[in-house]
């Protein structure tokens, strides 16, 4: 009876996985088209990735998804877990409103927010670009640090940066060799929520990006009224991106356990 | 220390969504000096014969893909509460994976699947949906379901309770929070999704997010895109009211 219920179990939750999975191997194996068709597999080859890295609009949606993601997280991780702690050590009524308007970003649907910055850039008559996308990115980034970091800032001791200080270092150096490192797992936890959020988004760069910059989504989003297989291709090409990234993150810590352990053995 | 930050969040957090309502209740052509509040975007909005039924038609399907991924996500999400850590931690592992891709790219993959059959566009819209937010569901009821004291099923066991009953009185009620945060995570991003209608509706199916999309990106006509992005922000926030009101309810049976 167990038995029959673990198998149950365990080929639903492969269903579930194979419907996640489904259609990205369809995509993948469809980059290798030799055909344009979508539904018919015709017969192996390599074009629709020569043709896409011969393409400059893909090359610099590429370029430019991975540099707004990268600067996006480094300043929205640098600024939240500033105001986090600033916000820790202000008054309580200060730092709800504070938290409230924080939590609107994450609140509002997507569009919402897009329009939002859309409006603003135009009333300010800033050009939209690169610029106005990483801008849009990293005020909807910050939220996600401050609520990440906030919970790790309430467990620690006052005392610790308190006994720093009396000890005669300076309120900066408090901060950088007291506070932050026991914040650390904390703050990079935040840094991978902003990359994921800046790295996955389309709809705000999709309202705030001017004709002369695409991300990928965009570009993808702008050309999927006819059938383009270098998108096959590009899709691809970011799947063993995202795999091999989040294989090596998941392994990585791994083996270094098992390493610490084996020292501790001998 | 937290000064800048207020200011921060008053420019680009609070402005836009003034702007948002002073384009609402303005008049297109006022030039910012001049204001002319009117009412006239929400009249027109509900006066159409068109854009209400858009409205519900979002609001409907948006409700239908929760309730499928609840259906589909409390299982999957329980069996693997059930497994062993390591088990839990692979296919945590297996469908956080593919939200790391871009939602757009996954929507696309799904037209070239569903080009092979004859369904109606809201079956593949929903399709398309429940897809892209299925995982949230079941991360967030993991989360709940794995914080879980198993004391508490033994206990329920040991008092002599089955195992339906211990599900329906014990599991169910304590993983009533991730539930909330299920849904709300599903059907907000669902209410407004307006790329995956675009991607797999064939443009014949249309939501409220396109039509906010239409309004800013080709007519043009901002004042009237924001009067609808706020009647949708306001519907939004009205459900998630009764959705918090509905968890309290539960919440203080126990």
């Amino acid at each position: 009876m167990n038995k029959v219920k673990s198998f149950f179990s365990k080929s639903y939750v492969w269903l579930i996985m194979l419907f996640f999975y489904l259609p990205i191997f369809y995509v993948m194996l469809f980059s290798f088209n030799e055909s344009k068709s979508l539904t018919r597999f015709t017969g192996f080859s390599l074009q629709w990735y020569k043709k896409m890295f011969e393409t400059r609009t893909i090359r610099e949606a590429i370029y430019y998804t991975i540099i707004i993601a990268v600067l996006a997280t480094i300043i929205s991780t640098i600024i939240g877990t500033l105001t986090a702690i600033g916000l820790s050590k202000s008054k309580k009524v200060l730092r709800e409103v504070v938290l409230q308007v924080n939590d609107l970003p994450m609140m509002n649907p997507d569009i919402v927010t897009a329009i939002g910055f859309m409006l603003l850039f135009t009333s300010l008559s800033i050009e939209k670009g690169f610029g106005t996308i990483l801008l849009a990115h990293i005020v909807f980034c910050i939220p996600y640090v401050i609520l990440t970091v906030m919970p790790r800032l309430r467990q620690l001791d006052d005392n610790l940066a308190e006994a720093a200080l009396d000890l005669g270092a300076t309120p900066f150096q408090a901060l950088t060799k007291v506070i932050i490192p026991q914040l650390k797992s904390s703050i990079v936890a935040g840094a991978l929520i902003a990359f994921t959020m800046s790295f996955d988004d389309f709809v705000i760069s999709f309202f705030t990006s001017g004709p002369a910059v695409n991300t990928v989504a965009i570009y993808v989003y702008s050309s999927i009224k006819r059938i383009n297989p270098t998108i096959n291709a590009l899709s691809t090409i970011i799947v063993l991106i995202v795999t091999i990234v989040l294989v090596l993150m998941n392994v990585v810590p791994m083996i270094k356990n098992r390493k610490k352990e084996e020292g501790f053995e001998k | 220390m937290c000064w800048p930050y207020i200011g921060w969040l008053l420019a680009f957090v609070v402005a836009p969504m003034i702007l948002i309502l002073l384009y609402a209740f303005t008049k297109q052509g006022n030039s910012v000096l001049m204001l002319n509040f009117t009412l006239e975007n929400f009249a027109k909005f509900f006066s159409d014969s068109i854009f209400p039924a858009v409205l519900w038609r979002s609001l409907k399907i948006a409700f239908m893909t929760t309730v499928v991924c609840l259906l589909l996500g409390y299982p999957a999400a329980y069996f693997i509460a059930k497994m062993d850590e390591k088990k839990q931690a692979f296919f945590i592992l297996l469908i956080t994976l593919p939200m790391w891709i871009n939602m757009l790219i996954r929507t696309y993959a799904w037209k070239g699947i569903l080009s092979f059959t004859d369904m109606s566009s809201q079956i593949k819209v929903m399709i398309g949906m429940v897809y892209n937010f299925l995982p949230f569901m079941i991360l967030q009821i993991h989360a709940s379901l794995s914080k879980l004291d198993k004391n508490l099923i033994v206990a329920a066991n040991d008092l002599g309770a089955n195992n339906v009953q211990t599900f329906l009185r014990v599991v169910l009620p304590l993983s009533i929070p991730g539930i909330i945060s299920g849904i709300t995570l599903v059907f907000l991003p669902a209410v407004s999704s307006f790329f995956i209608p675009k991607l797999l509706g064939g443009g014949e199916y249309v939501l409220i997010g396109n039509l906010i999309e239409n309004y800013f990106i080709s007519v043009g006509d901002w004042n009237y895109g924001s009067a609808i992005s706020l009647i949708m922000a306001m519907v939004i926030i009205i459900s998630m009211y009764f959705t918090k009101k509905a968890d309290k309810k539960v919440g203080g049976e126990e």
